[in-house]
């Protein structure tokens, strides 16, 4: 029996949920069998092997298509959201493009500025390949409304592409509507929902979409596993394969299919569904907590994106005059991110805090603590406290925060940038 | 990344932290030198203010750093390089040797950097206030005489 606390007294609090979560120990109990005794190739139609095979998918699929309120035929199983946004994307746009290959005007597409990258490359690509695209400017909190996609379309708009619940700020556009509106134009909708589904009640119908990647690693369920539904009926939704071969998943993605990884995304797919509404409120509850006592003892700290319109697990604060990747090392027994530049490679602050026109500052002195299946109101209590001491020592080493009890205006001191 | 185990040490127990009073106070101050440098946009700001004697010895140091930790560490070790040292000797300091000391990865020699190009800020600061000529026009300085 593998046990199921969350962590062991010395390792870290883990408030990264967003990146990704630890497997359900019940995933992986289902999966085991599929490695060693039912490791048969699904489409090896001639014995027991590849017939069990099958059935494990066949299983997952009836999972995975109940959490979305899709029909089973209608969910491919791809390798997580990055492959499932790509073959949406570029799958739909060689589709209903405008014109043949090669020739420009083939199309426009409407996304936002501060989508997931595995939005926005494939995306750029495409402008590359003679599409046009629109990047939607959010507005400061964040929520991308049908309104503004309307402002967007454009008669040779073949594809609209919004995401369902942003990964960095948790804030929810408005899926429903703008599914609504793309179905009124007879425009192609695709929403990577690798965020929100798991975690809020979803269903395709109801809400009005073509075409929706999720990934399994951030619900509980292994990583390189996730799914993309693709509408069959009103309308039919077509999509050019990305990569061919023999014939799996309806000729939309060739491959032997990852079996295990599949039975465990369906397995993760049936848990979240059991669970959802009791883990969204306990959540939701535990994270208000969070960010109301975080405000209450440190100064200057703006919770970033819409107040309400959020998912229950995600926070994205800034703390004024504290640098995000300094404070991280403060909070080193947590295990979280932020959107400060020294934290990523490219030595930029987050596109997606800049996006919102938060400013630099708040962007670089931001953290993002998104809470999870086995995160405790213990645990968050003592990262309450962590963070309050980091922020206070770093304070005491900030000028920043030297001008601000000065009364100084930061944002008037011309600085000299090295 | 991991951070060395001297990073993390001047990060928890840094050295020299403080001003010499309010930004209008040692502004007016002949034997202060104050160097700011980065800017909040770019998530990083160093602030060094050293007190120079009249000999230009750099009695006492005191920093303040906005930036990751591997910042913060490279103003601190600063402070405790300069302190001690003539203006001269302290100008000597390169962001290689605060790399080296810290064991600092490639994408955090900038953070270095920053820290040898305050020291300099502040000692430019300082001669300038002071009436003391530039080092560069100057090949006997006086705080060789001391
Ligand atoms: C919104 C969003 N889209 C796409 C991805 C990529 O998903 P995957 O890791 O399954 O490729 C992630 C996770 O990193 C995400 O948060
Ligand atoms: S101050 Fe940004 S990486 Fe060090």
């Amino acid at each position: 029996m593998i046990s199921s606390n969350s962590s062991t007294s010395n390792s870290p609090i883990y408030l990264d949920h967003a990146a990704t979560t630890r497997c359900d120990p019940k995933v992986v109990e289902a999966m085991l069998p599929y490695f060693t005794e039912m490791f048969g190739n699904a489409g090896s139609r001639n014995h027991q092997f590849g017939w069990q095979a099958e059935d494990g998918i066949e299983i997952a699929r009836e999972h995975a298509a109940k959490l979305i309120g899709a029909q089973a035929k209608e969910v491919i199983f791809t390798s997580g959201s990055t492959e499932s946004n790509n073959l949406a994307i570029k799958g739909a746009a060689e589709i209903y493009a405008r014109a043949a290959a090669g020739q420009t005007g083939r199309g426009h597409i409407i996304t936002a500025a501060h989508e997931h990258k595995a939005v926005l490359d494939p995306i750029r690509r495409l402008m590359r390949e003679g599409f046009d695209a629109t990047f939607i400017q959010p507005p400061p909190d964040g929520v991308i409304t049908a309104e503004m996609v309307k402002a967007a379309l454009r008669p040779d708009t073949i594809l609209v592409s919004i995401m369902w619940a942003n990964n960095e700020l948790g804030t929810i556009n408005e899926v429903p509507e703008i599914g609504r509106l793309c179905h009124e134009k007879e425009v192609i909708f695709h929403t990577d929902a690798t965020q929100w589904v798991g975690k809020m009640p979803t269903n395709v119908e109801a809400d009005q979409i073509d075409l929706l990647s999720w990934s399994g690693h951030k619900m509980y369920g292994p990583k390189g596993v996730g799914g993309l539904y693709v509408r069959r009926r009103k309308p039919r939704v077509r999509l050019e394969a990305l990569q061919d071969g023999g014939g799996q998943e309806r000729g939309m993605r060739s491959g032997t299919q990852n079996v295990s990884g599949i039975v465990g995304f369906g397995k993760a797919c049936e848990l979240c569904f059991n669970e959802m509404e009791s883990e969204g409120n306990r959540l939701l509850a535990m994270r208000n907590r969070l960010e109301a006592e975080l405000k209450k003892r440190i100064e200057v700290t703006v919770v970033n994106g819409h107040p309400t319109k959020r998912l229950p697990n995600i926070s994205n604060i800034s703390f004024g005059f504290v640098e995000g990747e300094s404070l991280m090392m403060g909070v080193r027994e947590i295990a979280c991110s932020s959107g400060s530049a020294c934290t990523s490679a490219s030595l930029e602050p987050s596109y997606v805090l800049k996006s919102l026109g938060i400013g630099d500052d708040l962007a670089h002195s931001s953290l993002r603590l998104s809470l999870g299946r086995w995160t405790t109101e213990a645990e968050i209590d003592s990262a309450i406290v962590m963070i309050e001491t980091a922020v206070n020592h770093l304070r005491r080493l900030s000028p920043l925060y030297d001008l601000h009890k000065e009364g100084v205006d930061l944002s008037k001191i011309v600085w000299q940038a090295h | 990344m991991a951070y060395s185990n001297k990073v993390i040490e001047h990060y928890e127990n840094p050295r020299n932290v403080g001003a010499f009073g309010t930004s209008k106070e040692v502004a007016a101050r002949k034997d202060i030198g104050i160097g700011i440098v980065g800017a909040p946009e770019c998530g990083d700001v160093m602030q060094l203010q050293i007190k120079v004697s009249e000999q230009g010895i750099i009695e006492d140091a005191k920093f303040k750093c906005f930036g990751c930790g591997s910042a913060i560490a490279s103003s601190s070790l600063a402070t405790e390089w300069i302190k001690g040292k003539t203006v001269d000797e302290a100008l000597t300091i390169r962001n290689t040797q605060i790399v080296e000391e810290l064991s600092l990865p490639p994408v955090k020699i900038h953070c270095s950097v920053l820290a040898e190009d305050s020291i300099r800020s502040a000692i430019e600061d300082w001669k300038k206030k002071s009436g003391a000529s530039p080092a560069s026009q100057s090949p006997m300085p006086v705080t060789q005489h001391a």
